[in-house]
């Protein structure tokens, strides 16, 4: 179709909508955004008449590579180290997607422009699209990857898992709390205009350096799709800054929907393009590297900084300190340290580190090696049973973190951990941005101002609660995380399969008990949780080793 | 000619053998090859399964920490009690169209090329010529009416809806229905512009008065506004696909638009709207589906059928006040092959069997 078709087609699709005088549409999820002064903005024009046949053809581009794939024997080249990685991402992220397109009638009902609900009605149709098609990759390689496990149980695995719920924010983010919080700030102009960067394009380009050429293939066509999510979502942006009265509530969110973004999706790809690569050419890209290019150039400086003069307020300081925390305090490094002491409770397998990988570190990140091999010896000196228990219950210097109450990632920056009693707990944050989106974002008043349809953190937060004082044979069963022989771990400490002997089992690690942080924090008293705190601030590995 | 001398040292990952493909060894779990957090309908899983079921987490299911936000006045996640219709397993429900994103874009894809197919011959073969002012009437006042009601039900109801069912299943096929409205009220939209572009004597913009103003379709619009402004999701959806659909929406593209637009000279307008009955007969596959399992359902079905016969109570004297209004229309064509009364009496005959195969009484006021 030609543009001017396009255009002329749009303009008669728009005559659809009409204002309704009988009765309004219910307003199911509310907003403390107003938009009686806004302009209407105009998003990206897309018709359902060329939307299918495009779609379609970029299905069969990404069908016609799965089957190629399969008869390539692609997975005679694929690195067990990534692909084990892919049994915990691609758990988490069909949920995002498809809490995506859930999200869309939020909007839709937030926003009075019928122009953007034409757009966000078929982002709704493209998120179903990313969703399935992403669990239908995953099942390709339950079917044709060396070890089904722990694909073969991914939603369970997701739905009761550390990690998973860490991953669930980006997606439960989407759809709960204030309709422009959730759909537009935090799901469209943060995660789906910064992140899904990193998320679609950089980590996909490792898995190409690890034999996995099907991750780039569906992921670059989702990431095809978000240029028009992206335009929803800047659109909207617009029509709230035309009002004085949202600029707070922009302040706020873009702090809160910054910061969790970073706190979660930094944690989870940085770790699997670090930690799940076997490619260690000096001159690939280090998570840092990407960040700067993807996140700090191509969406600070080049999309969020030209906001500015239409009075968006940027969080300069939490750019800064999200790339601080990435360069200078390790934050992707005590991630996967943290992901591998855990790795009884995982459903992949986390391979030990190699004197070529070691290297590597040290030139992308000098001083690592100093902060980090030590453990990363340990990791590998520990890796099989008989004569040691899990790392992370062998005295190796690495005291088990207090997990962040927001982002739920732990306090592995231990310097800046903060203790504080929030609503009756005494709860841990790992940072102070995390301890205000709790104590103070996410409430119904804000700066004064009442903000009733802000939403609120729920549930079981820590997830080390559910498992207080249990033995940790008991924990991995009840989570289903044992082999179809009823007693060796899906989760190993290592890539070896062909040897029994190195494959840990439910009697390896019984009689270990395992202890919940928060609630021995709680159980404290006032003097002992001080010393506590003081002396977890100052357990930093780098100060360890 | 180009200088091979200054070649720069490219910099690529290398491959390597890894023999990671499934069977290369035998070890526990190595031949555990289905996802086996669920039970299939059927001994082996469907695709559709695989890709649907319990994305959309649970805690009654595996989701052990429970849902993380909420909203300011209650639970996040997707609350059971957003409906007052009871399942005492909504996971059960499964789209028997077996939607997924192949099936959503293939169909798709196809009826968009029929669409596109006729309406280039139509131009080609010089069609709307032929057609009689008061056929093009017709089609600019009322074809042009109703497919505001198809956007409508696309971006408010079924959008809509899509956020609040208690599963990925219902949810998905939801969404599909949504996609499909909006796709069918384009296309009527476009086969508008078409009309409006041709040399003949139709007024393309008459679409808005008639919907906004006209009084035969005020009681329509009046329905349609009042679906949007409905919080329960399954009451929308069975007000919507259940009672408005088969009154109204087939009352009008069934029996009016299909049955005298052959006999009017137009074969165009049958083949467009057919799309939209094809997706309606696929849509009200999956509802008839989900309603079934709620009149069935062994703890709550006899509670469930009360439910929605007060549903029915409610809605369905609006739907037949809106039929009534558009009695008129009928007499519009300058052939008229249906009578009013045929159709309503078709088109009510096939709600009350809708309504038998779901156990539902059929109400009184349809008898009057």
């Amino acid at each position: 179709m030609s543009r001017q078709s396009l255009t002329k087609a749009h303009a008669k699709i728009s005559e659809l909508t009409w204002e309704p005088t009988f009765a309004t549409p219910a307003t199911r999820f509310g907003t403390d955004y107003t938009f009686e002064k806004a302009p209407k903005k105009d998003p990206l024009k897309q018709i359902m008449r060329s939307y299918f046949p495009m779609e379609e053809e970029k299905d069969n581009r990404v069908y016609g590579a799965m089957d190629g794939a399969i008869r390539g024997n692609m997975f005679r080249q694929v690195q067990q180290r990534w692909l084990e990685w892919q049994k915990l991402f691609l758990s988490i992220i069909p949920f995002p997607e498809i809490s995506a397109a859930r999200a869309m009638p939020m909007a839709i009902d937030a926003v009075p422009n019928p122009e953007i609900h034409n757009g966000l009605a078929v982002q709704m149709i493209d998120e179903v699209r990313h969703s399935t098609i992403q669990m239908n990759l995953k099942k390709l390689y339950m079917n044709n990857y060396i070890d089904p496990a722990g694909f073969d149980m991914t939603e369970k695995a997701f739905a009761n898992n550390y990690a998973g719920t860490i991953g669930r924010q980006f997606g439960e983010g989407f759809i709960t709390g204030d309709a422009i919080t959730a759909a537009n700030i935090y799901l469209t102009v943060v995660a789906e205009t910064a992140f899904t960067n990193t998320l679609f394009v950089a980590m996909p380009d490792e898995a190409a350096a690890n034999g996995d050429y099907l991750l780039p293939t569906v992921f670059h066509s989702v990431q095809s799709d978000e240029s028009r999510h992206i335009s929803n979502g800047y659109s909207i942006l617009l029509m709230a800054l035309a009002d004085e009265r949202n600029r707070p509530l922009l302040e706020r969110d873009m702090r809160y929907a910054w910061w969790n973004n970073h706190c979660v999706v930094d944690a989870a790809i940085g770790t699997f393009i670090e930690y799940g690569t076997k490619d260690r050419r000096k001159d690939r890209e280090s998570y840092a590297e990407m960040w700067r290019r993807w996140i700090y150039d191509d969406y600070y400086r080049s999309y969020l900084l030209p906001l500015e003069k239409y009075g968006l307020t940027i969080p300069h300081d939490l750019v800064e300190e999200a790339w601080n925390r990435i360069v200078n305090k390790d934050y992707v490094h005590r991630v996967a340290q943290f992901f591998a002491t855990g790795w009884p409770v995982n459903y992949w397998r986390i391979d030990t580190m190699t004197d070529t990988d070691f290297e590597w570190f040290e030139e992308k990140y000098p001083g690592w090696y100093s902060k980090f091999g030590g453990w990363w010896e340990n990791y590998n000196r520990l890796a099989y049973p008989g004569n040691n228990k899990p790392i992370a219950f062998e005295d190796v210097g690495y005291n088990y973190p207090h997990r962040c109450w927001t982002c739920m990632v732990p306090c592995l920056i231990r310097e800046d951990t903060v203790c504080e009693k929030v609503d009756g707990q005494w709860k841990t944050y790992c940072s102070e941005t995390c301890h205000w989106t709790d104590a103070v974002a996410f409430r119904s008043e804000y700066e004064g101002r009442e903000t009733p349809n802000m939403g609120r953190l729920t549930g079981f937060r820590e997830w080390e609660t559910l498992h207080h004082d249990k033995d940790l044979a008991d924990i991995v069963e009840d989570l289903g995380y044992v082999r179809d022989d009823g007693k060796t771990l899906i989760g190993q400490p290592h890539l070896h399969l062909d040897d029994p002997k190195k494959m840990w089992t439910l009697d390896d690690v019984r009689g270990i008990q395992f202890m919940s942080p928060n609630v021995l924090l709680n159980q404290m008293s006032d003097d002992e949780r001080e010393k506590h705190i003081a002396e977890y601030r100052l357990n930093d590995m780098s100060k360890i080793a | 000619m180009a200088d091979i001398t200054d070649q720069k040292e490219r910099s690529f990952p290398k491959i390597e053998f890894t023999d990671s493909e499934a069977g290369a060894l035998t070890f526990p779990s190595s031949k555990s090859r289905s996802y086996n957090y669920y039970k299939p309908a059927k001994l082996r899983a469907t695709m559709y399964e695989d890709v649907t079921v319990d994305v959309q987490p649970d805690p009654e299911r595996h989701l052990s920490q429970g849902w993380i936000y909420g909203f300011g006045d209650g639970p996040g996640g997707y609350p059971k009690e957003w409906t007052t219709a009871k399942s005492a397993d909504w996971h059960k429900f499964l789209d028997p169209n077996e939607e997924w994103e192949q099936s959503i874009y293939r169909n798709n894809s196809k009826v968009v090329h029929q669409v596109e197919l006729c309406l280039k011959n139509a131009k080609r073969a010089g069609v709307y010529d032929h057609w009689s002012p008061s056929w093009l009437k017709f089609l600019e006042r009322n074809v042009g009416a109703w497919m505001h009601a198809e956007n409508g039900l696309a971006l408010h109801v079924f959008s809509s809806i899509q956020r609040s069912g208690p599963t990925n299943m219902i949810n998905t096929a939801v969404a599909v229905n949504a996609a499909h409205k909006m796709r069918f009220a384009q296309d009527l939209a476009l086969f508008n512009l078409d009309l409006s572009e041709a040399d003949v004597p139709f007024e393309g913009q008459a679409h808005r008065e008639v919907w906004q103003e006209a009084p035969e379709w005020q009681p329509t619009r009046e329905v349609v506004e009042q679906l949007t402004a409905t919080g329960d999701w399954c009451e929308l959806l069975f007000a919507t696909n259940i009672i408005f659909e088969q009154l109204v929406g087939s009352l009008f593209r069934t029996e009016l638009v299909m049955q005298v637009a052959a006999r009017n000279g137009d074969y165009i307008t049958p083949t467009i709207v057919g799309t939209g009955e094809y997706d309606y007969d696929r849509d009200l596959g999956y509802t008839r589906a989900l309603f079934r399992m709620l009149t069935q359902d062994e703890e709550h079905g006899e509670a469930n059928k009360e439910l929605f016969g007060t549903w029915l109570t409610k809605w369905v004297p609006r739907c037949l006040e809106a039929t009534h209004a558009l009695q008129p229309i009928w007499s519009q064509a300058a052939e008229k092959p249906v009578t009013f009364a045929t159709s309503q009496e078709n088109a009510n005959s096939k709600f009350v069997s809708v309504l038998e195969d779901l156990g539902l009484d059929a109400p009184k006021e349809l008898d009057q």
